[in-house]
């Protein structure tokens, strides 16, 4: 049996790869895992392995060129005993956030690898903080040395990412200052010329905008301060705010599921799960994780969850599958300050929830003017599939939940 | 009507007899075709290494080093004995036995993996036509989609000192000697020449070798080199360095040998003179003038990296062709070729192929010397270790020799590892895996070693790189 061999689906805020060198020819057999060909992307390298064994019948894209998600690379002919391999997803998924644009991304390749590291490396690896997936290996079989960790550290030495940095990371080699005054010309690395060349994508595409609205989070704040330790004795997690924020969505996304849909040429697909997306930021940068099945969760297993993607952000060991997928995403400017935004929505998905700086403001409770911790949320829809309407109940929704938290027990 | 293969090899030694065992398991119908002759007129697989030089002269090296050390070392343990004494008979008699398995068991694999072996000999023609010609019967013409020849190499003849097979020999007639001879000359103090001289020297002789070279083994780094050297001359070997061997005369009595070094003309008189200067491709009657099969002036066959020669389908693999002639260099070409036929990617990382000496001190080594990295220019940076420190090898009463890393300053990376000493021809393999994967000097540091090990002196060495070594004052 023929099966294609795709371009696997590429990480977040990766959008194209470069072929490297086939491995394998026209007519070669191939085993089952064998490295085809490697992909290049920003900073990452594939592999593209065969997903069972047989000959490799068809090259069909050459070494060297620029190939994206789901690209058909070759055609095996199956030899024994085949395993069918899920097709790859299609799509690819966008980084987020216009606000923490200067902080540069880095998808992770799966950890596979990671065992094949030597000591040497690993010491080095860790000493400076680094992903073993973004030094290219030049030992045997695309291994990592020593000598390429000691070479990726020189000629990144002088790279500067910092959040809040106004200007975009400088790759190595940036052209001289000019002669004249007040200006430096600095090409975009490929990775922010990618994400530019997406975030304009996606507003071409979906018809974006924003509707608002502010959260009284008196009761979610007395809730969190009265269990706050029976819950951390009891399920050994601490009780944030998320918990809170992702179970109010979801049953708002309940109520409202064009909110968790998503678009695919004319049809528009709903599904019938919950996978949210978090942005979380660790000291190497902004990812979007999945939670699957949040609806199936406990408040302890999400802030279970959370943490431990937040510590894989931490020390490296996302993996692909962690970032890929998602029907809605929570992403949370407020920890950065932010007061009020209008988010970018991740694609394939209609709906992201902007959230913000809890700020004591005074408001009208009763007639009275009292002070209320506030928070404004935003939801950046795609209007093609969801109207007005359905937008700006879904946040009263939540609203609601989370203003009464008795209504999330309840379901309501 | 002609018998066709896949693949015919010609040659049955560790070249060719890997690379059609290796065939065979890629699914290949394939043929051996070897013509090696024993001195009792036998046949028997297995070529050079197994007949007449590796095996037999490691079964003898260790005879003899057995001996030298119950006379030697064994009342260092309390072991009493009464004199000890050795029955040349009987150690030829093992070495043989030994020999017999293993061509036998050659035969045994060409069963077992249904490969024709063809005894007899084989003439590579044009158009990838091999003619057979067996040892008893009538001549055959073979045909083969891929032929790879393997056919060896021979010791060189010194001119001045032609073979008798009596008292002048070549290294397969030095491992025949049914007696130990009072006094041998050895031409060559290479690896064979010294693995020959420790032999009988062990066993009583008085041995003298005349190399012609001014350097001792010059291939080998130098400290090695000079640490060896010290250690053989303890021994009793006399080796002396410059001497070209202008005349041999052999007569009932013994040889005279007349050579000449810096002090001018020497002449020296021994029982048996071993002519060890060094192996040439054999190649002679291996193809017919129109097979198209291109060689150098020494009959050395051309291939590219992939063991290809000027004839497409035709692969030509170990000492006929070039590079170190080490059996497992022949070996892994054969592998090589095999795949490359089979459509499989195959290669070879020339770059880190072991030595060995097996005289006592062992002596082994990869990668480059240290004069070589110094030649290249590159920052470097050394350690070593010695045995003497080395808790196992006091306890087995060889603590001569020392283990010697070599590694780039730059970037840590491993460049030569140098042993000398027990089991170096063991301990290297570590060395090589490590260097395969490019290990750095930190990747052996980090690497833990089982204690009490020989294989301990490459840890320490590998720390002493850096001027750590934990049992050892660092200089």
């Amino acid at each position: 049996m023929s099966i294609e061999i795709k371009v696997p689906q590429l990480p977040e805020s990766v959008t194209d790869a470069t072929l490297l060198a086939w491995h394998k020819k026209e007519g070669d057999a191939v085993a089952r895992d064998e490295n085809l060909v490697d992909l290049e992307t920003d900073k990452v390298v594939l592999e593209v392995p065969a997903p069972s064994s047989g000959t490799l019948q068809e090259i069909k894209i050459a070494g060297g060129t620029t190939v994206t998600s789901g690209q058909v690379l070759a055609i095996l002919l199956e030899g024994e005993g085949a395993t069918a391999r899920p097709p790859a997803n299609a799509e690819t998924q966008l980084a987020e956030q216009a606000e923490l644009e200067n902080v540069e991304v880095r998808a992770l390749k799966s950890v596979a690898s990671a065992h094949k590291l030597s000591p040497s490396v690993r010491r080095l690896l860790e000493e400076h903080d680094l992903d073993a997936i973004i030094v290219t290996g030049s030992g045997k079989d695309g291994r990592i040395t020593k000598a390429d960790v000691m070479s990726y550290l020189k000629s990144h030495a002088d790279e500067n990412v910092t959040p809040g940095d106004p200007a975009p990371a400088v790759a190595a080699g940036h052209v001289p200052a000019t002669a004249g005054r007040n200006e430096q010309r600095v090409p975009m690395t490929r990775l922010r010329a990618r994400i530019a060349e997406r975030m304009v994508e996606a507003q071409h595409s979906a018809a974006m905008l924003t509707t608002f609205n502010e959260i009284n989070l008196t009761k979610v704040i007395s809730l969190r301060k009265r269990y706050r330790e029976a819950f951390e004795k009891e399920h050994g997690e601490r009780l944030g705010f998320m918990s809170f924020f992702v179970k109010a969505s979801v049953e708002a996304l309940k109520k409202f599921p064009v909110v968790n849909a998503s678009v695919e040429g004319s049809d528009v697909i709903y599904h019938d799960y919950y996978d949210i997306g978090i942005a979380v930021s660790s000291d190497r940068g902004l990812m979007v994780p999945i939670l699957r099945d949040v609806d199936r969760q406990s408040f302890a297993e999400i802030e279970g969850n959370i943490a431990a993607l937040a510590k894989k952000a931490g020390d490296g060991t996302m993996t692909m599958e962690d970032l890929t997928g998602g029907t809605f995403t929570i992403t949370n400017g407020g920890i950065f300050g932010s007061l009020l935004s209008t988010p970018i929505l991740n694609p394939p998905q209609s709906g992201i929830l902007g959230m913000h700086a809890i700020q004591d403001r005074p408001m009208a409770v009763d007639g009275e003017v009292l002070v209320r911790p506030m928070m404004y949320v935003a939801l950046t829809y795609d209007h093609r599939i969801i109207d007005g309407r359905e937008a700006v109940q879904f946040l009263v929704s939540l609203k609601h939940s989370l203003e009464d938290p008795g209504r999330l027990l309840l379901q309501l | 009507m002609s018998r066709s293969f896949d693949l015919i090899v010609i040659g049955a030694g560790p070249a060719g007899y890997v690379a059609a065992i290796r065939a065979s398991q890629l699914g290949m119908h394939v043929a051996c075709i070897d013509e090696w002759k024993n001195l009792d007129g036998s046949n028997a697989f297995g070529g050079t290494c197994l007949n007449a030089g590796c095996i037999p002269s490691k079964a003898l090296l260790e005879s003899s080093e057995l001996f030298h050390r119950a006379e030697n070392e064994f009342g260092k343990h309390g072991i009493k004995m009464s004199g000890v004494a050795i029955d040349i008979a009987a150690m030829q008699e093992r070495k043989a036995t030994i020999v017999r398995q293993l061509t036998g068991g050659i035969a045994g694999l060409f069963k077992a993996n249904k490969i024709e072996g063809l005894v007899g000999h084989g003439k590579l023609l044009a158009g990838k036509k091999v003619e057979f010609t067996p040892t008893d019967g009538d001549v055959e013409v073979l045909d083969a989609r891929y032929v790879i020849l393997a056919s060896g190499s021979t010791p060189t003849e010194l001119a001045v000192a032609p073979f008798d097979g009596e008292r002048i020999v070549d290294s397969w007639g030095a491992l025949e000697f049914s007696g130990v001879p009072k006094t041998l000359g050895v031409v060559g103090a290479g690896i064979v020449g010294l693995e020959l001289s420790s032999i009988w020297n062990r066993l009583g002789a008085d041995v003298i070798i005349l190399e012609a070279m001014d350097d001792f083994l010059f291939m080998a780094d130098r400290q090695i080199a000079k640490d060896a050297a010290r250690h053989f001359k303890k021994q009793g070997l006399k080796i002396h360095l410059g001497a070209k061997v202008t005349s041999a005369k052999a007569s009932a009595k013994g040889v005279t040998v007349k050579y000449e070094d810096k002090d001018g003309s020497q002449t020296v008189n021994v029982e048996k003179l071993i002519v060890a200067v060094g192996r040439r491709s054999f190649t002679d009657g291996l193809f017919a003038d129109d097979a198209g099969v291109l060689t150098d002036d020494h009959g050395c066959i051309e291939v590219d990296d992939q063991c290809r020669s000027s004839v497409k389908g035709v692969f030509a693999v170990g000492d006929c062709v070039r590079g170190p002639m080490l059996a497992h260099k022949g070996s892994e070409e054969g592998v090589m070729a095999a795949d490359l036929i089979a459509g499989e990617i195959a290669e070879l990382n020339y770059n880190v192929i072991p030595s060995v000496i097996y005289t006592a001190p062992e002596i082994a080594w990869v990668g480059k010397t240290e004069e070589e990295v110094m030649a290249s220019g590159r920052p470097y940076k050394t350690g070593t270790f010695p045995f003497a420190a080395n808790g196992r090898a006091k306890a087995m009463e060889q603590t001569a020799g020392m283990v010697k890393i070599i590694a780039a300053k730059d970037d840590d990376e491993v460049l030569g590892v140098h042993i000398i000493g027990p089991m170096a021809g063991e301990l290297i393999s570590e060395a090589v895996l490590a260097m395969e994967f490019s290990a750095s000097t930190e990747d052996l540091q980090r690497t833990i070693h089982a204690h009490p090990s020989l294989t301990e002196a490459i840890h320490e060495a590998s720390l002493a790189v850096d001027k750590r070594a934990l049992n050892f004052i660092n200089k």
